[in-house]
């Protein structure tokens, strides 16, 4: 119950950004900064919480992206049935590659590496194969009409993604509370442990990596609406699989927030360096990687993680019930 | 005759030129403690990877309650009803004792509230009900052993495998944990363990069998295997029956 | 039909190329079988390594094959801090985690190089960059040729260096036992930033053989070292000789690959084979079960 009102809680206060702020390049920052959310929070079902490692993220986004552009470009299917055939195609990705990494019993660096192969040779057809547009990519005919899936206000975009972002908080919520989740968790912390406690790690595992597909396909699919133009390296590059990883990571892996969180962060600090020295390309991805490593060396649970620790530290050394009396006194 | 609830027929464990488990058959009936004792490296938890699904034989068979378990993964045989701990304790280091406990709960149970139930009776049956908020690396060794077990039990099993269960406590937490053992002998599980304390081993088990070199070289109760010249020779080496025979003779 | 004298051509520019993926391959298997990591900054250190071979030509004036001298015991240093001091104490030990922080290096060092010198890519020419040998029935090109060669060198003084010096004892030791390595007093933090130093030297003079007939840019690197990461599953990881072989065939399979089904599809057909390895043989061709 606490973790729903949390989750009601935060989607209100982010639902009511829209209401204050009417500057377009912030609302766009936000609207950006919710889409890399939503692809880390699918990132975090199988990396957070299921302990498995995926250097190659892109490959569900990307097949997001593309189905859905294929579909309204090449063939004139509405949108949003174009958007629920890039989910269920990215979960189907997950599946087929999952499938095989997991039924070879691929582990750790192996399974990294293979998600990695995988998403190049995406990358590498997209880029060649006429349907996706070759080198040149794809364009989404501009149509401002709801039934089009665009909107002229891009507050709406912000809802549209919120909602989205919404539903993968509540998937992580459920997760946590479920028996699947506690299965998956298991497998994260020892596989064969679980396996001698009735665990079907495979399945489990297998389960996870679609559902972690279909969300950030999803992202994939949002993408293209929002800027009606998608090519190879943008849908399956390497940017996007390692922005999936980063911010569940940097927020912290394996929990509700975490991507969320890690997004807001990662994000900002990515545009404020761009602030300060001007928008030279490689900077922010720069910035990226130290604090992945800075993330790692000092902070491994991440950002929540951090907050809970500092928690428990108050606790231990002030007695239970410490942090709210401080925050009480804080608020005078 | 007691029953037998699991049949291991003639089960042997190639690794390349190395064979680990030479036609080993055992049998445990239900209710009743079995011991598999044996010299190191005698094959003893090769055979249990085998029985509990984590190895496939290269010969032979293994029978649970009828049916013919050869090669079925560990997840399936859990489901049937056989838990096993590890030599090594494998705990679910970053989770709590509760939620260590839980996992093995949630076979039986799906609902949440279920298994939180089941997981909080399991603990107070094996005395960890004052750690469950604690996080399982903060356990000792003799924690994270009642741990193992904890977890093994919640599955609801018929058959249990304890790999040493015993091995890295002291005298004291030893005989704290035996009456454990034999109550849950007393709800009607069948209990098959691999251990080196024979105190323990002797005064726990019904019926031992040992393992040397991957052969079964004797079997009976406790007072028979510890007078069988084979074993006390696999133990002790060559010659040591005729020794202690010599020793005893003064 | 097609003339055999183009395709045996194609074959030997195969095994030239092979053999320069093989000592990439040779850093990374290097890497993974002492310290049983996936280094993934493998690909962005062999980047700042084409920009240190051109700007030491650009610059200094040092021709590539000399530069190599200069460049290797420098990258040597470059790699053996970078785990000594940065991913030995980030990864705590975990396994994942090393993962992380490889892949984190492999970002910053590959946007640092972004953000200095841009996308652009810089080449260098060499009196002898063009010229080729005539070998009778087809001509081969001096500088690959030149290469090859050096690869085979490098391969045999490491082989020296892991057969014959205290270190390379040390290492094997700790490769094959790390535990016991430790308790008969080998200083194993040391021993993984000299493997990782090592493995950072190669890829120097890799670039150094390379930037004749290739280029420098931020992202250069890392077309190679996903084709050295198949040629280190092939082989085998942590095998020598896996990666010298698998090298080969990998640079002839690329040849002929790009020959018969252009360049595109021919990359494609070696991550086909890396996946097909991965999941039918993770172990490889010379490797040891995991």
């Amino acid at each position: 119950m606490r973790g729903l009102l949390a989750i009601a809680f935060v989607v209100a206060a982010l639902a009511a950004v829209p209401l204050f702020v009417h500057s377009n390049v912030v609302l766009n920052f936000l609207v950006v900064t919710l889409m890399i959310g939503l692809a880390g929070q699918g990132w975090n079902i199988i990396g957070g919480y299921g302990g498995q490692y995926s250097f190659g993220h892109a490959a569900f986004f990307g097949t997001g992206a593309y189905v859905t552009a294929i579909l309204q470009v090449h063939y004139g299917v509405n949108a949003w049935i174009g958007f629920l055939a890039g989910i269920i195609a990215g979960a189907a990705v997950g599946g087929i590659i999952g499938g095989l990494a997991f039924r070879a019993g691929l582990r750790s660096s192996y399974f990294a590496l293979v998600t990695l192969a995988f998403a190049e040779v995406l990358r590498i057809l997209a880029s060649v194969a006429p349907i996706t547009g070759a080198g040149v990519g794809l364009l989404v005919k501009l149509d401002l009409r709801a039934q089009s899936f665009q909107f002229q206000s891009r507050a709406v975009f912000y809802y549209v993604v919120l909602a989205l972002v919404a539903i993968g908080l509540l998937i992580a919520q459920w997760l946590e509370r479920s028996r699947f989740g506690v299965w998956l968790i298991a497998v994260r912390e020892n596989e064969d442990a679980a396996m001698a406690l009735g665990v079907d790690a495979t399945a489990v595992k297998l389960v996870a990596m679609i559902i972690s597909a279909a969300i950030t396909a999803a992202a994939g699919c949002f993408y293209v609406q929002y800027f009606l133009f998608i090519d190879s390296p943008i849908a399956y590059g390497t940017w996007i699989s390692i922005e999936a990883l980063l911010t569940p990571i940097i927020g912290g892996v394996g929990t509700v927030f975490g991507a969320l969180l890690g997004a807001l962060v990662v994000k900002s600090l990515g545009e404020g360096a761009k602030f300060v020295t001007g928008d030279v390309p490689g900077l922010d991805l720069m910035i990226y990687g130290v604090m992945l490593v800075l993330v790692i060396a000092f902070a491994p649970r991440g950002l929540v993680g951090a907050l809970a620790d500092a928690r428990a530290g108050l606790t231990r050394r002030f007695g239970a019930g410490a942090p709210r009396k401080i925050a009480e006194v804080a608020r005078g | 005759m007691v029953e037998a609830l699991l049949s291991v027929e003639g089960v042997s464990r190639r690794f390349g030129g190395l064979l680990a488990v030479n036609a080993a058959s055992l049998s445990a009936p239900a209710a009743r403690i079995t011991a598999l004792i044996g010299p190191n490296g005698a094959g003893k938890t090769t055979l249990f990877a085998v029985i509990s699904g984590f190895l496939k034989p290269s010969a032979g068979r293994v029978r649970y309650a009828g049916d013919d378990i050869t090669g079925e993964p560990p997840h399936r045989l859990a489901r049937r009803g056989i838990a096993r701990t590890f030599q090594i304790v494998q705990p679910f280091a970053g989770l709590t004792v509760r939620d260590n406990i839980l996992v093995g709960a949630h076979l039986r149970h799906r609902a949440r509230t279920d298994a939180l139930a089941v997981a909080e009776k399991v603990a107070a049956e094996i005395g960890l009900s004052d750690s469950l908020d604690r996080p399982a690396h903060t356990l000792t060794v003799a924690g994270r052993k009642r741990l193992e077990l904890a977890r093994a039990l919640a599955t609801e099993p018929k058959l249990l495998l304890l790999d040493e269960v015993l091995a890295g406590l002291n005298p004291s937490e030893i005989r704290d944990i035996v009456p454990v053992i034999r109550s849950l002998s007393a709800r009607g599980i069948a209990i098959v363990m691999i251990e080196h304390v024979m105190q323990a081993v002797m005064s726990l088990a019904e019926h031992v069998f040992v393992l040397a070199e991957g052969r079964i070289i004797a079997e009976g109760s406790p007072a028979e295997v510890a007078n069988n010249p084979a074993v006390v020779e696999a133990y002790l080496g060559h010659g040591a029956a005729a020794k202690v025979r010599a020793g005893h003779a003064h | 039909m097609l003339s055999p004298i183009i395709l045996i051509t194609a074959v030997l520019n195969g095994l030239m190329t092979g053999a320069v993926y093989a000592l990439v391959a040779l850093g990374l298997t290097l890497i993974y079988g002492v310290l049983h990591i996936i280094n993934f900054a493998h690909g962005a250190l062999l980047s700042a390594a084409l920009f240190a071979a051109f700007f030491a030509y650009q610059k200094l004036g040092l021709d590539p094959y000399f530069a190599a001298f200069l460049l290797a015991p420098g990258f040597f240093a470059l790699g053996y801090a970078l785990q000594r001091f940065v991913i030995g104490p980030a990864s705590h030990g975990d396994d994942r985690n090393m993962l992380l922080v490889t892949l984190g290096l492999a970002v910053l060092i590959e946007n640092a190089l972004l953000y200095e010198f841009r996308a652009d890519t810089r080449t260098v020419e060499l009196a002898y960059s063009f010229k080729t040998v005539n070998f009778g029935f087809t001509f081969l090109s001096v500088s690959r040729l030149i290469s090859f060669v050096a690869v085979f060198v490098v391969a045999l003084v490491l082989w020296l260096i892991m057969a014959l010096t205290d270190t390379g004892k040390a290492i094997r030791a700790v490769a094959k036992e790390k535990l016991g390595a430790e308790l008969a007093g080998i200083d194993v933090t040391h021993i993984y930033a000299m493997t990782f130093g090592l493995g950072t030297a190669c890829v120097a003079i890799a670039a150094c053989l390379l930037i004749p007939t290739y280029y420098a840019n931020p992202s250069a690197g890392n077309a190679f070292v996903l084709v050295a990461f198949t040629i280190v599953v092939l082989g085998g990881m942590g095998s020598v000789p896996g990666a010298l072989i698998g090298g080969l065939v990998i640079g002839v399979v690329e040849s002929l690959g790009g020959f018969f089904f252009g360049e595109s599809l021919g990359q494609v057909g070696i991550f086909l084979i890396f996946i097909a390895v991965l999941l039918l043989r993770p172990r490889g061709l010379f490797g040891v079960s995991a």
